[in-house]
């Protein structure tokens, strides 16, 4: 199967002084369509650096990066946007909610950078909402909402550019236990059920049960890399799930 | 798009309100150093703008309109006497010495005009009437001096020049430029007020036959009556403004406190948009890191900035029609023309978009990669 991102001999050092700091040494990956990888490792291995790489944020000094089998290691600052609009979602520690907007607001502003307006774009948005379990907090503003409804908002705010791959930085890290399992348990539908290729920076052990894949770096090198052996069984509630599964397959932007 | 720009706007009040007062406050201080330029500029200009004369005819080399030199009136009838003159009166404009009931002396400016005329007379008349002045000793002047003259009302005689002059009306804001105050009569009152012989003048004042043409009349009289100027009422008036507003210094000064209003304004509203702009950075991280296009990010920054424009637009003017108004009983007058209105509308759309541009560049070098730092 072709890799939604195949990253090889991946180089990047960042200019500090005279000599430059390395924090990528040469990294080959590739994720797959339909899989979960979560990236491990110490506090300046690499791995935010690597995905954001991946996401098109950052430019790699050398090596290269494809995106849905196109070159993208190359590509200008005034072209990366459009690979991150049309390829890739992002979901953050921190939610980055628009603090202004209301949840649906949030979510209509991805739909608006793909070129979605008006109604269509509302009803879009209250469906998106009604995936992750929040359609009744469509007018709701972020600081209204708790932390798991937050990074939900974030979720939702993601597929709404129907994204091949969809990256997150410590998605949990600012959850409790539950909620974090709760999100987890969503990431893993989106890879499992939906086909995206899913890639999680995680310091949590208490969410590598949902990976596919377990990805080691340590000095901006991939020190290990191993397949799950087993996937937990869910704790959340069908109510919720079902609608994600409901929806399966059928995120696209018409 | 979802309105990011005006709830940005209005989410933080605090922030908003020291946003827009930045904004008033440029406007108002560009508004009063700008109508101060203008205020200074006019009432220098003043008597000539309001003599309703299309020609003045003076000595030569008049730089303007205070520093007349006398000459004989027989040239009068000569410029009567050239076709395409419709009316021509003699007018004195002088410097002479008034004298408080507390027996101090002011320096004040009498303005002679023929009272029969349509020409030279004060503007803006609250009390009494010009035919008042037909009386050998009257005079008109403005309610702005009354304190600095002494004057308080009506009837009341004072001493110009040592002859007796008696108060028959006053005009409402007719401000001189310099210390001293113009006092209205009739010629033949200041010609006793200045001192002047019976049979000379300062200037003739000339308005043209019904049809006639200004430049042809103007060329006649330049040739045909002999060791005067010929100027136009627009030439004068220039002169005069850029004799007290440039050759003096005044003006200079003046301009450049509008200028340096212009400079501290544009300052004002470029911190406290720029300050808008990075309370909201890592915002525009995130939407670069959704894949927004720098143009989209721009649009949010100008649309914030016009927004803010606007509204400390309307207000600024509010406060500063205020000042204008409150200006109109002082010494100094603060003049709005219409089209410093609509001038200050684009000005203050500019200043906020153009000090939205700096915080712009900012926001292009922006690494979207903020968006990973906790």
């Amino acid at each position: 199967m072709q890799p939604a991102i195949a990253v090889r001999a991946v180089e990047k050092t960042y200019a500090e002084g005279i000599a430059g700091v390395p924090a990528l040494r040469g990294v080959d990956l590739d994720v797959h369509p339909g899989e979960l990888v979560m990236l491990m490792g110490p506090s300046g291995s690499g791995k935010t650096t690597l995905l954001s790489i991946m996401g098109c944020i950052l430019s790699p000094t050398s090596g290269s990066v494809r995106i849905a089998d196109k070159e993208v290691g190359n590509l200008s600052e005034k072209q990366l946007p459009a690979i991150r609009l049309e390829h890739i979602g992002f979901v953050f520690q921190g939610f980055n909610l628009f603090p202004t907007l209301t949840a649906g607001e949030n979510v209509e502003l991805m739909l608006d950078l793909k070129g979605i307006r008006g109604e269509r774009a509302k009803l879009r948005s209250l469906e998106l909402l009604e995936q992750v379990g929040l359609a009744e907090k469509y007018g709701t503003f972020p600081s209204d909402l708790s932390g798991g409804q937050k990074q939900r908002v974030a979720i939702a705010r993601a597929l709404a550019g129907d994204p091949q791959i969809v990256l997150a930085d410590e998605p949990t890290a600012a959850l409790d236990s539950q909620t974090g399992r709760t999100v987890m348990e969503m990431m893993a539908h989106l890879a499992h059920e939906r086909g995206r290729a899913v890639v999680i920076v995680t310091h949590d052990s208490r969410v590598l049960s949902f990976a596919d894949r377990i990805v080691r770096i340590e000095d901006g090198l991939i020190a290990d890399s191993s397949i799950a052996k087993k996937r937990p069984e869910s704790e959340v509630s069908p109510e919720l799930l079902a609608p994600l599964a409901m929806h399966a397959g059928e995120i696209h932007i018409a | 798009m979802p309105p990011l720009a005006r709830r940005n706007l209005f989410h933080d009040k605090v922030r908003l309100t020291v946003t827009l007062t930045g904004i008033v406050f440029a406007v108002v201080l560009i508004v009063v150093e700008l109508g101060l330029f203008v205020g200074f500029t006019s009432t220098t200009s003043g008597l000539v703008d309001h003599s309703g004369a299309d020609l003045w005819v003076a000595s030569k080399n008049v730089p303007y309109i205070e520093q007349g030199v006398a000459f004989s009136e027989r040239r009068l009838n000569q410029v009567r006497a050239i076709p395409g003159v419709g009316e021509a009166e003699k007018y004195i404009a002088h410097w002479t010495q008034w004298k408080r009931p507390d027996g101090s002396e002011e320096s004040v400016q009498i303005v002679g005009f023929n009272v029969d005329s349509a020409m030279g007379q004060p503007w803006n008349l609250v009390q009494g009437r010009i035919e008042d002045l037909k009386t050998p000793d009257a005079i008109i002047l403005d309610e702005l001096y009354k304190q600095k003259l002494g004057v308080t009302g009506v009837g009341e005689v004072f001493e110009i020049h040592g002859r007796r002059a008696r108060v028959v009306g006053f005009t409402h804001g007719i401000r001189s430029f310099t210390t001293s105050p113009y006092v209205f009569t009739s010629f033949k009152n200041a010609q006793d007020f200045v001192g002047l012989r019976e049979d000379q003048t300062y200037f003739l004042l000339v308005k043209l036959a019904p049809g006639a043409d200004l430049e042809t009349v103007r060329s006649a009289l330049g040739s045909q009556v002999k060791d005067v100027e010929v100027l136009t009422s627009h030439e004068f008036s220039r002169m005069t403004q850029i004799y007290w507003m440039f050759t003096t210094g005044a003006g200079v000064a003046v301009l450049l406190a509008a200028g340096l209003g212009l400079i501290v304004g544009f300052v004002v509203v470029a911190q406290t948009i720029y300050a808008t702009t990075m309370d909201h950075l890592r915002e525009f991280g995130t939407l670069k890191a959704m894949g927004a296009a720098n143009s989209y990010v721009y649009k949010v920054i100008i649309q914030q900035a016009a927004m803010s424009a606007v509204m400390g637009y309307v207000l600024g003017m509010a406060v500063s029609a205020f000042v204008v108004r409150a200006s109109q009983h002082g010494g100094a007058a603060i003049l709005m023309p219409w089209q410093m209105a609509v001038g200050m509308f684009f000005l203050t759309l500019a200043m906020c978009v153009g000090a939205a541009l700096v915080s712009i560049n900012k926001v292009t070098r922006l690494d979207p990669a903020i968006v990973f730092k906790g």
